[in-house]
């Protein structure tokens, strides 16, 4: 049995005290939150509020300082593992503006991803053949045009078609914990559903997700077991899926309120 | 190098010499072996004596010696001055300092079959992914075999004579082929065309010879595979490929080279002519020894490659890989002479480290209704600096003429330079031209969303630029695309990651 694999239930991502900044700027203050193997968790927050950060900060983006904290992933400190060892060892971020590859096919990009992961498991690189029905599997799992995988990534794609393809992706290489920054963001009412049926196929007792957005629209269609309220760089509230609704109808601000004291308390220290 | 030739150059038989591999650099260049076999090489130095020795080695006809003499004494004239317009830069060539005759194998015993070709040389091949012996040859391609002067090997020649198709060395084809020789030799690149091709003109040993007759699509590849052993010296290969009408052949070139110490000099000429409705597809993998990452050694190769799409309809298709040599100059082109007649030209230049490459291409519209096609990629990295400098020029005959350009610059680093040059003359107001041109860095943001799918910098670097060299790629035989494809991941080694 792989020693990378947790039963359901287990703690799979702990992330501790967790402080980052970019530049001069701090974003995240304190963050504290366990993801348990078959969980479904939802970062809400304000735009600014440290939710896309927490998500890239925890798929490697290079562009952040880590200032203090701690990350467990899988009983290892993620924090020191390169973002290419993260996604092999099932790290996965879907992301809010995927980039263009001129170019380079989707089938290729992903059979080249497929062949990183696969040896880092000590397997076999996937056949060509084999890898071709996986991928129309996949194909018409998630609902996008058979067409699409023999185009070039994202290039000349409708903002839709990009994040169908980030969830092809998530498909194909079924992450342990995938993280999906503001995947339903730019999305039409069709877009959105489509997305989301493809994130509830991929959903199981074996693995998690980190879903990171602004509106609890997504929520409609992928009912998570925990909402998380970021602000200012901290989580301020956690609940069950209750809490989006509430947050849909009285917005933020009556959190903001009651949270900015602690935050004075911290500057001095 | 223990060279025992004597600097007096002299018609009589050279003396014998053996190289050694003492002046080797150490490189990541995987081809940069060198054997240390018996070599029959002139003295250095390039004088009246040296071309009428090179002819006398090839035991040519006086006509050939004569074209040799034309060429050499124009080349005098020409006082060592190289072309100095081109965005190159290197200390002035010593022309004195070179050996122009190198061949494997003693004077006396130049092999006459296969079974007479020195196992060493024949095993280089091999290790070169070229094996000549019958049983393990490649599989539908016709391969000459050239190393330093002479060409060692001609694979399959007897099944092409079947269908009329002559695929031989040059030297083979002044003697059995002197007319067809005699009319096309020099009249696409003239002997006074430029000083590399002139001295080429004088003192060129081997290359490939083709002529696909009327109506024949030729049945196999074609290739020559060159390879420079002998340290000091230059190459300086003639190619002639001739279809007449209504043919077609694909040939291919690659080329190798020892990681010598010193600078090795190739000036080569290639001249395609196409007649009616014929076609020539004409590729290059270019992996000349690039020098190290200092800049030390390396190939200076500086060719004459042009086209004559003589014919109506005719099509020469150009498609050149190059990521090889310390300094490339060379502008493979075509003269769009016959109604309806197309070229194209499809690059890309790859540079690392100090390499340095000026490459591009001339279509020269004449016919009516011609139609030119330029797609070029440079990729620079390391101290790389990579300029595409190119020509469309449309003549007031031809009516309707046609062209689109692409330049393509990909940047890795901030140490690398890319130019495009783009010249454009029109004399003709119908004529359509297009030019487009773009540079791009690989981004950080690419990267990273490569590593976050698993894959590591360096093979998301080789992922981005086979991505961005795709049109060329598409354009060669599949297993050439294969080895372009890996030849940009081996030559980019230590630039990226």
């Amino acid at each position: 049995m792989p020693s990378n694999s947790a039963p359901s239930g287990a703690p799979l991502l702990e992330i501790r005290n967790l402080h980052v900044s970019a530049g001069d700027l701090e974003i995240l203050r304190g963050v504290n939150l366990t993801v348990n193997v078959g969980e479904v968790h939802a970062i809400m927050g304000p735009n600014g509020s440290g939710k896309s950060t927490l998500a890239n900060v925890l798929a490697g983006r290079p562009d952040y300082t880590i200032d203090q904290g701690e990350v467990v992933y899988l009983g290892r400190n993620l924090l020191e593992m390169e973002p290419e060892v993260r996604a092999r060892e099932g790290i996965f971020l879907a992301f809010q503006y995927p980039v263009e590859l001129p170019g380079v096919r989707i089938w290729q990009f992903l059979k080249a991803a497929m062949d990183a992961l696969r040896v880092h498991r000590g397997e076999e690189e996937m056949s060509a053949r084999e890898f071709d029905q996986l991928l129309k599997q996949k194909v018409e799992m998630v609902q996008i045009d058979q067409d699409l995988v023999r185009r070039a990534v994202n290039e000349g794609f409708s903002g839709g078609e990009k994040k169908r393809n980030e969830i092809l992706q998530m498909a194909m290489l079924e992450p342990k914990l995938a993280l999906l920054d503001e995947t339903d963001s730019g999305l039409d009412i069709d877009a959105l559903r489509i997305v989301s049926e493809g994130i509830n196929q991929l959903r199981s007792p074996d693995n998690a997700i980190l879903l990171v957005t602004h509106y609890q629209r997504i929520l409609d269609y992928v009912t998570p077991d925990f909402v998380h309220v970021l602000i200012d760089g901290r989580i301020v509230q956690s609940a069950g899926p209750e809490l989006a609704h509430q947050l849909e109808a009285q917005g933020y601000d009556w959190l903001k309120e009651t949270k900015d004291q602690p935050d004075l308390v911290d500057t001095g220290a | 190098m223990t060279q025992t030739s004597s600097n007096k150059p002299s018609p009589t038989p050279p003396v014998l010499s053996r190289s050694t591999t003492s002046a080797e650099l150490d490189t990541d260049y995987k081809w940069g072996f060198s054997l240390d076999i018996e070599s029959d090489v002139a003295p250095k130095g390039l004088n009246e004596d040296i071309v009428r020795l090179i002819s006398a080695k090839k035991d040519e006809p006086e006509w050939m010696l004569e074209w040799r003499l034309k060429a050499f004494r124009h080349w005098l004239k020409l006082k060592q001055q190289a072309p100095g317009w081109a965005n190159i830069h290197y200390p002035p060539i010593d022309f004195q300092d070179i050996h122009y005759y190198a061949a494997p194998g003693a004077a006396d015993k130049r092999p006459k079959t296969l079974d007479e070709v020195d196992p060493e040389v024949l095993e280089a091949f091999e290790k070169l992914g070229i094996p000549l012996a019958e049983r393990e040859r490649l599989a539908g391609v016709a391969v000459d075999a050239v190393m330093d002067s002479v060409s060692v090997a001609t694979t399959y020649q007897e099944s092409l004579e079947k269908v009329g198709v002559i695929f031989c060395p040059i030297s083979e084809a002044i003697h059995n082929h002197p007319d067809l020789v005699k009319k096309y030799l020099g009249s696409v690149v003239p002997y006074a065309d430029n000083f590399y091709a002139t001295l080429n003109s004088a003192v060129f040993s081997d290359g490939s010879f083709a002529y696909i007759p009327k109506g024949v699509r030729c049945p196999m590849e074609l290739m020559t595979y060159f390879r420079i052993n002998q340290a000091d010296s230059g190459q300086f290969e003639r190619t002639l490929i001739i279809a007449e009408e209504g043919s077609y052949v694909s040939y291919l070139e690659g080329c190798t080279a020892p990681a010598r110490k010193t600078n090795q000099l190739h000036a080569a000429v290639v001249e395609l002519v196409a007649m009616d409705d014929a076609e020539i597809k004409y590729s290059t993998l270019q992996n000349w020894f690039p020098g190290d990452k200092d800049g030390n050694g390396g190939v200076y190769n500086f060719v004459t490659k042009r086209a004559k799409a003589k014919g109506r309809n005719s099509k020469i298709s150009w498609t050149q890989v190059e990521t090889g040599s310390a300094i490339t100059w060379k502008y493979p082109s075509v003269l769009l002479d016959g109604d309806n007649s197309v070229g194209e030209f499809y690059s890309v230049a790859l540079v690392n480290n100090h390499q340095q490459a000026d490459t591009g291409t001339k279509m020269i519209h004449r016919g009516k209704n011609t139609k030119s096609i330029i797609v070029a990629k440079g990729i620079s990295a390391g101290q790389g600096s990579s300029t595409y400098r190119g020509l469309v020029k449309v003549m007031p005959s031809a009516t309707n003429a046609k062209n689109f350009t692409q330049c393509d610059s990909l940047l890795i680093g901030d140490q690398c330079g890319a130019h495009t040059v783009p010249y454009i003359e029109v004399k003709n107001p119908t004529a359509q031209i297009e030019h487009e041109a773009s540079t791009s860095k690989v981004s950080d943001d690419q990267l990273f969303y490569c590593q976050q799918r698993g894959i590591s910098t360096e093979d998301a670097h080789h992922i981005i630029i086979n991505g961005f060299c795709r049109g060329i790629f598409q354009e060669l035989p599949f297993e050439f695309a294969m080895e372009a494809s890996q030849l940009l991941k081996v030559s980019l080694e230590g630039a990226v990651g």
